[in-house]
């Protein structure tokens, strides 16, 4: 067996020794509390205000529209419960789509059973939300539309802008979960018409446990952790310094190699759906195939059982996933397969592959033979694959 | 090239130590954890550690991480419900008794796991039961009796086929029970001081009539009568799925000296009741037979029979009486032979075969 083959870069991704290496000196030198006065924590807070500077350069916002939070479900859990708690005398009714993040799904759910009304609005078979649905589903009790930038199964980008007009148009906030894209493809607030977004560190090269929400100057959303000072006095509890610094160098990393990642990422993409789509028969591309992150192969293989490809996969040294990483202990097919109209048996056996800058063609050339191979041996043993090609083959 | 072997880790301490003889033994070994039952009750879910951490699953990659052996889930919902809790609620409802693990072993153990091991290159499935696999003088393969004659599995196995004991190691039989613990103790297996599992593994509460309930809904019998063999009314029952034969507890009957449950009526809907020698039977006809250590059964022949899990064994006659039939006749009356159950036969602790008793 050769050396591991990592395609799971929507899962996390490897912090990228910059970064790691910017972090470093705030564990042991600068070790300092932000909030002091003496100067090894006003180093600290520096720190914590240049990656505020970077991050919000990168969206084109302002420095103090951008809170750290421990990650994206939080940053998706904060902009939901808050603004759900803050317009809820203008009405309790919120609009997101069937394929969100369980981030997004779960806090909705949880807001439902707090009196929220909620309108999962559908996507077409490409997973691209559908418009009209959307303008018809809102309501003069409508406060918040949720939408993801990208998706993290199928990777399909979302026309985030137009979403953003109808919802600015009509009054509503808009926030979007954009913890697969940030970083990975341009993304500007104002112009995109975003009020609140989501962002994870872990997802572009960054360290774990960071990430950020975006919100938007005006808006009156209640603090999410009380206690302190910090974070404008909306996210209390001593700022996660090295994390911070972390987060930061991977954005500003990201912004400088965004061009050059995405053209490489998208010929390493392009190659493998190619090679997929040619040498293997009786397959389906999940997702769209041009509004799609560079990184997003997902793929369903018919008669072949998804949790058994990955397995076989892994003995080979190749990590894939078969949609999102938090559904590989449950039982259910992916949500976000359904929607785009796959039955059942099929939704359960879809294949994703994230590439990332570092993997290299003869990489995919590898994986491409592993699930040839793969997919044929399980093939062979499936009755239904039998009994399918006795009667379509002569 | 070492031979691989997937072995069914539940997060117990036998099929724990069982991963680690087979490493012993030589073997390549993958451990996997079968996910067959996700209990959707809110409470169940935060006993359990919520949808990624079910503890079982947790305890056996523990356990695997420890012996440095990789670990996967894999799912079998699907035809754990196909094949055992919808099997197990159909028997209720049409008044029999029956056996979930031999039914799990059979369909979801040795049937789809052991296909998902062999489609990963596997040569071998491997579990922590307390039997042994050996290949007879006769070239037939047969379960023999663990050297733990309290913890013996066998009886739950007997429906295995010829291909899948073929394809199966049980190295936990050879070891007494205490042994085993020992040697979990002795490597510093996480898991050596878990108790053993004694329920029906859907049912944690072990309220059967309430899972067939839950599951059943509408369809299930309601109340009904019980009666005696002559046909007389003397109380009222909660509804058959309640009852098994040979039930002396819960009858809430104050007939002033001790009865049983005799025979379950679906038809009627009445359960039948009678005295302590009304529930001994001098034989049983049982169906879906089973041929394992023996080939057929043309000739009659004598052989020990057990009629239910705990149960030691009896002598007995054994006769074909028919396509698919074989009548058992005991040599001394038994008591509660309940239809659903199995009987196994056995001779000098090795399986014969056996089926479903009638």
């Amino acid at each position: 067996m050769g050396q591991t083959i990592y395609l799971d870069h929507a899962a996390t991704t490897k912090t990228s020794p910059q970064v790691v290496e910017a972090m470093l000196p705030y564990f042991t030198d600068y070790y300092g509390n932000p909030s002091s006065i003496y100067s090894a924590g006003s180093a600290a807070k520096g720190a914590v205000m240049k990656a505020r500077e970077t991050i919000a350069a990168t969206l084109g916002v302002k420095t103090n529209e951008i809170y750290f939070t421990a990650g994206g479900s939080e940053a998706d859990n904060w902009a939901l419960v808050a603004a759900a708690e803050a317009y809820e005398s203008k009405g309790k009714h919120i609009i997101t789509s069937k394929i969100e993040h369980h981030a997004v799904l779960h806090t909705c759910a949880y807001l439902e059973k707090r009196g929220f009304e909620v309108t999962y609005v559908n996507v077409d078979e490409n997973g691209i939300l559908k418009l009209e649905e959307l303008k018809h589903a809102i309501r003069p009790d409508t406060i918040l539309i949720s939408v993801m930038f990208a998706n993290n199964e199928i990777g399909t980008v979302q026309p985030i802008k137009e979403i953003g007009a109808i919802a600015r148009e009509r009054g509503i906030l808009f926030h979007t979960d954009a913890v697969q894209a940030y970083g990975h493809m341009p993304i500007r607030a104002e112009e995109m018409n975003i009020d609140m977004l989501s962002a994870s560190g872990h997802k572009f090269y960054g360290p774990k446990g960071i990430g950020f929400l975006y919100i938007r100057t005006g808006l009156k959303l209640r603090s999410f952790l009380h206690g302190g000072q910090q974070e404008r006095g909306r996210r209390a509890g001593t700022e996660n310094v090295p994390g911070i610094v972390g987060i930061g160098k991977a954005a500003e990393l990201a912004a400088e190699r965004m061009e050059e990642n995405e053209k490489k990422e998208r010929a390493l993409r392009d190659y493998l759906t190619d090679r997929i789509e040619k040498e293997i028969p009786y397959c389906r591309l999940n997702g769209d195939r041009e509004r799609r992150l560079s990184n997003n192969v997902n793929f369903s293989f018919r008669f072949v059982e998804g949790e058994s490809l990955l397995i076989m996969l892994d003995m080979k040294g190749i990590c894939a996933s078969s949609g999102s990483a938090c559904t590989s202990g449950s039982l259910d097919p992916s949500h976000v397969l359904l929607a785009v109209g796959l039955p059942h048996e099929i939704a359960h056996g879809s294949l994703r592959l994230t590439v990332g800058a570092e993997n290299t063609r003869e990489e995919m050339d590898r994986t491409v033979e592993a699930i040839k191979e793969i997919v044929g041996k399980l093939r062979e043993m499936s009755p239904l694959y039998e009994d399918f090609i006795k009667k379509n083959v002569p | 090239m070492k031979e691989t072997v997937v072995v069914g880790m539940s997060g117990g301490v036998d099929s724990s130590v069982a991963a680690y003889l087979l490493q012993e033994q030589g073997y390549r070994v993958i451990g996997v954890t079968m996910q067959v039952w996700q209990d959707e009750d809110e409470a169940a879910k935060e006993e359990n550690g919520g949808c990624c951490g079910l503890s079982a699953v947790e305890d056996a990659r523990r356990a695997a991480q420890f012996l440095g052996i990789p670990h996967y889930v894999m799912n079998f919902r699907k035809e754990f419900r196909e094949k055992v809790t919808d099997y197990f609620v159909e028997e209720y409802l049409h008044g029999r008794t029956p056996n979930p693990c031999i039914a799990c072993n059979r369909y979801v153990k040795w049937e789809s796991l052991l296909q998902r091991s062999l489609a990963l290159g596997a040569d071998y499935i491997a579990t922590g039961h307390y039997a042994r696999v050996e290949k007879l003088p006769n070239g037939r393969y047969a379960l023999r009796n663990s050297v733990t004659e309290a913890k013996d599995q066998t009886y739950a196995l007997y429906s295995l086929t010829q291909y899948q004991l073929s394809h199966t190691l049980m190295p936990a039989g050879d070891y007494e029970k205490s042994r085993i613990r020992e040697i979990a103790r002795k490597l510093g297996l996480p898991v050596a001081d878990k108790p053993d599992s004694q329920e029906i593994c859907f049912i944690p509460d072990n309220d059967y009539a309430g899972f067939i309930d839950r599951q059943a809904g509408e369809c299930v019998p309601g109340p009904g009568n019980f009666v005696t063999a002559s046909g007389e009314i003397i109380g009222r029952h909660k509804g058959i799925t309640h009852y098994t034969v040979g039930q002396r507890k819960g009858l809430n009957l104050a007939l002033g000296h001790p009865v049983f449950v005799t025979r379950i009526c679906p038809e009627t809907n009445e359960v039948m009741i009678g005295e302590n020698d009304d529930v001994f039977s001098g034989e049983l006809t049982c169906g879906k037979i089973h041929y394992m250590g023996m080939e057929n059964l043309e000739e009659p022949r004598d052989a020990m029979v057990k009629i239910r899990y705990a149960h030691k064994g009896t002598p007995c006659r054994l006769e074909k009486i028919g396509e698919d039939r074989v009548r058992c006749i005991f040599r001394e009356p038994v008591r509660a032979v309940t239809p659903g159950q199995a009987a196994v036969f056995y001779e000098n602790g090795y399986v014969l075969g056996g089926g479903t008793i009638l």
